[in-house]
């Protein structure tokens, strides 16, 4: 049974600008890899930028806001799916980018330990019912207080607040029979 | 006291209470980032009048590094015994969307952006 959270935009065909990087499952243990999230994603921020020309200030000033922009959702988003990737599954990472006229949307895809699918989509619920500046301090003060690692959950929220983000996610069966889960991850900004 | 990596680099300078962070911040977790932390934390527990963070040369922070140096500015707040100053740069846009974030934590801190 296919799951949505928000506004999730299905892209069927590609009439824009479109590029799509996937990460096979691999031995290679997630630490060594982790160096390929800032790689990809100043390569995405790097290569979108191009469709940005223009040598004045205001021109200059917006590739650059625009390459920041990009380049930590697109980090953000992977190391999210690195982090929690249910390895198991040997599903590939995958992050497609479609630019629009008034948007860049990014798409990360990876499977879902089925053990933290429960928290993660009652924090996505979260997100959706509550002030997103006010749940980015408590979640402050809580990581401040917790020694735990699961992640800090501040990545969704700077996306939203700082960046002006819209999240979705869509929730796919890997297989009808199994718990695992197949998510992607849609963060569209504005440009 | 120093921190030296391929990606970034850490200076403390006890002397002018400044913690000068460089390069990029994309560590995993609260593991990675412990020495980073402990570095922090150290100037902090100097408790000088004046604690300066210059992250005017910090070009990427991920948000477990947001998370981290929150972990610092709650320190200092919770220690109350020096005023907080960090040094921004508009060169890299990152800086004027989140540095504002710690203001929030810690009102009497200032925030310097040039």
């Amino acid at each position: 049974m296919v799951q949505i959270f928000g506004d999730f935009l299905k892209r069927k065909e590609q009439s824009c600008e479109y590029l799509k990087i996937s990460f096979s499952p691999t031995s290679v243990p997630i630490q060594q890899r982790w160096r390929n999230n800032g790689l990809s994603a100043d390569f995405l921020a790097d290569y979108l930028s191009t469709f940005f020309p223009g040598e004045d200030p205001t021109s200059t000033e917006r590739k650059a806001e625009i390459k920041g922009a990009v380049s930590y959702i697109a980090n953000e988003l992977l190391e999210n799916a690195m982090k929690f990737s249910y390895a198991p599954s040997q599903h590939a990472i995958s992050i497609d980018v479609y630019l629009d006229e008034d948007a860049i949307s990014l798409y990360v895809t990876n499977s879902v330990n089925p053990d933290s699918l429960g928290d993660f989509q009652q924090f996505i619920q979260r997100l959706a019912t509550e002030d997103t500046d006010e749940l980015f301090l408590a979640q402050l003060t809580r990581n401040a207080e917790a020694e735990s690692d699961a992640g800090s959950g501040l990545g969704y929220l700077t996306m939203i607040n700082d960046y002006g983000a819209t999240l979705a996610w869509q929730f796919v069966p890997l297989d009808p029979d199994d718990a695992v889960m197949i998510v992607t991850t849609m963060a569209r900004m504005p440009v | 006291m120093e921190i030296t990596h391929e990606d970034y680099a850490v200076q403390y300078d006890a002397e002018t209470a400044t913690i000068v962070c460089q390069g990029s911040f994309r560590l995993r977790g609260n593991e990675d980032y412990a020495p980073i932390l402990q570095v922090l934390t150290q100037a902090a527990d100097a408790k000088p009048k004046t604690l300066t963070l210059d992250v005017r040369a910090l070009r990427f922070l991920n948000s477990s590094g947001i998370n981290t140096l929150s972990k610092f500015i709650l320190q200092v707040r919770q220690l109350s015994a020096s005023q907080m100053v960090i040094k921004g740069s508009r060169a890299f846009p990152w800086q004027s969307k989140s540095l504002k974030n710690f203001q929030r934590l810690l009102p009497a801190l200032q925030l310097e952006i040039e």
